[in-house]
């Protein structure tokens, strides 16, 4: 059985040296997760999450390009076929240099990426050239875990660790995740956890990744300018929006530069809509001469 | 041979609905209080909001038993906090306390939908709204429960303010007072009671501003 790494949860329990009351004993325990007592635990975790509906869904995506790296997202999340929150934000500015996306279970995201101090990270993060990771279902631990080991690689062997060599480190972080379904991207590269590690220039994940897919393969050169590309990413996950029901709300694009992120724009994609559509006025002699056809 | 299916199940839905709404310096908290199983009602006098802190509100519909254990959870919390750091816990610790408490048993979840409101540091009103297993939001108004999809349209057209998402950043205007959001609360309670059967009773308002924490009571239909 693969064991989860949870010593980034150790908080309370070194709170309570010495005292012995029982009631303390059950807090001060390091916080673990509670498994039910049950036999198929797999049938169980399929009822429970069918009946809680925890909020997920998504579209996000990145590209490399020859100005650097674009980022984008949508900010919906939706509990079963109800739309739960039009305003999540999927790209965390973990430092100047650095975006995170997230794509799946909102709470895994959310609780991970908080519980990993990825504050206490700001300051020792200066792996620039891994400017962009994505971890759907939330698992970014693993990206902190990762980033650590590429600081100590570039610690031991006097020189940042390369992007090839970041992506294999990070396939064999998500082996350990085997059957989880983590799926993250160390641009040029795309690493799961069933073992799968691609190369390329560019990936979009979540419920929306199919329509995000076809804008960016069709519309994608390697030498396109920043307004360019900001517009190729906000037409991918425009058109995502529009044809994925779990995708939805507003659209951000941030590039990543040799200077760091910057966000691009955020536009609701209901108003979007019109830009891409607008509707034309009509002549009324035309509306006339239609109206009086039998 | 064929598969077992299991005949018991460690959850029930009791029903019901809560509403928090979040104002410029007040905070007002609503749940009903009827409590069902099934086709059948428990009880019409059941509350369903409880006070976490100082200036924290908590309502949950769902479960109730559940709700009832993470309530005591994080009372316990809050005690111990009060003794090392001699303070309450604000609102906005208080929810990620409760969003922690919730992942915490992402394996087996708290079958609880909760809303949390009260004021922040400053004395503004906040709402944070959760799923089930601890994804949590700040945002202006929410609703949750059997009547939420019934609630959350209406507070839509009503509150709906420009996303914080969007670039060139818009205001956010909350333009409602005190008394219009218990108004608000009131016109909500009696339209979701109509159309939703696990709704009703009586509804349980709860308002937070800087003099304190006031209750108030209002009939619905107990059919």
């Amino acid at each position: 059985m693969m064991k989860l790494d949870f010593s980034g949860l150790e908080s309370a329990s070194s709170h309570f040296h010495g005292v012995d009351s029982e009631l303390v004993e059950g807090l001060s325990r390091a916080p673990s997760f509670e498994i039910p007592n049950t036999t198929n635990f797999d049938g169980f975790q399929k009822e429970a999450i069918q009946m809680v509906k925890p909020a997920k869904g998504t579209t996000t995506l990145a590209f490399i390009f020859k100005e650097g790296v674009m980022v984008a997202a949508d900010s919906r999340a939706s509990m079963g076929g109800y739309i739960s929150s039009q305003s999540v934000k999927k790209i965390i500015e973990i430092n100047p240099y650095m975006l995170g996306t997230m794509a799946g279970g909102a709470a895994d995201c959310q609780f991970w990426h908080r519980n990993l101090g990825i504050k206490a990270l700001k300051k020792e993060c200066e792996i620039e050239y891994i400017n962009f990771l994505t971890y759907p279902m939330g698992e970014e631990f693993i990206g902190i875990s990762h980033m650590f080991r590429c600081r100590l690689h570039e610690l031991a062997n006097r020189r940042r660790i390369s992007v090839t060599g970041a992506s294999k480190l990070l396939a064999n972080i998500l082996y350990s995740y085997r059957g989880m379904g983590l799926v993250g991207t160390v641009l040029p590269y795309y690493v799961d956890s069933e073992g799968g590690r691609l190369k390329g220039n560019r990936f979009s994940v979540g419920s929306g990744s199919p329509y995000a897919y076809g804008v960016l393969d069709s519309g994608y050169h390697y030498d396109m300018s920043v307004e360019e590309a900001a517009e190729l990413a906000r037409r991918a996950i425009y058109q995502a929006t529009f044809r994925d029901g779990a995708s939805g709300g507003v659209a951000s694009v941030y590039h990543v530069g040799p200077n760091g992120w910057k966000k691009l724009s955020g536009d609701d994609v209901g108003e979007l809509y019109y830009k891409y559509n607008p509707i034309t006025p009509r002549m009324v002699e035309q509306e006339m001469a239609e109206a009086a056809e039998p | 041979m064929t598969k077992q299916q299991a005949n018991w199940s460690p959850y029930d839905n009791n029903g019901g609905s809560c509403v928090a709404i979040a104002g410029a310096d007040y905070c007002v908290i609503a749940a009903d209080t009827r409590m069902s199983t099934g086709y059948n009602i428990l009880t019409r006098e059941y509350s369903k909001i409880t006070k976490l802190a100082d200036k924290c509100m908590m309502a949950s519909s769902g479960f109730q038993a559940d709700v009832k254990a993470l309530q005591k959870l994080l009372a316990a919390r809050h005690l111990i906090y009060q003794h090392q750091h001699n303070k309450q816990m604000s609102c906005p610790a208080m929810a990620q306390l409760l969003s922690n408490t919730l992942y915490y048993k992402r394996f087996f979840p708290y079958y609880s939908f909760n809303v949390l409101g009260g004021l922040d540091s400053e004395g503004k009103g906040c709402v944070y709204t959760y799923d089930a297993v601890g994804s949590y939001e700040r945002v202006g108004y929410s609703s949750q429960g059997s009547g939420s999809t019934l609630i959350m349209p209406f507070l839509d057209n009503q509150l709906k303010s420009p996303s914080p998402l969007l670039l060139p950043a818009q205001d956010a205007v909350t333009p409602l007072s005190e008394s219009e959001a218990v108004d608000l609360v009131k016109t909500v309670f009696a339209s979701a009671t109509e159309r939703d059967i696990y709704t009703g009773d009586k509804l349980e308002i709860v308002v937070v501003n800087a003099e304190g924490i006031r209750s108030e009571y209002m009939d619905l239909r107990k059919d």
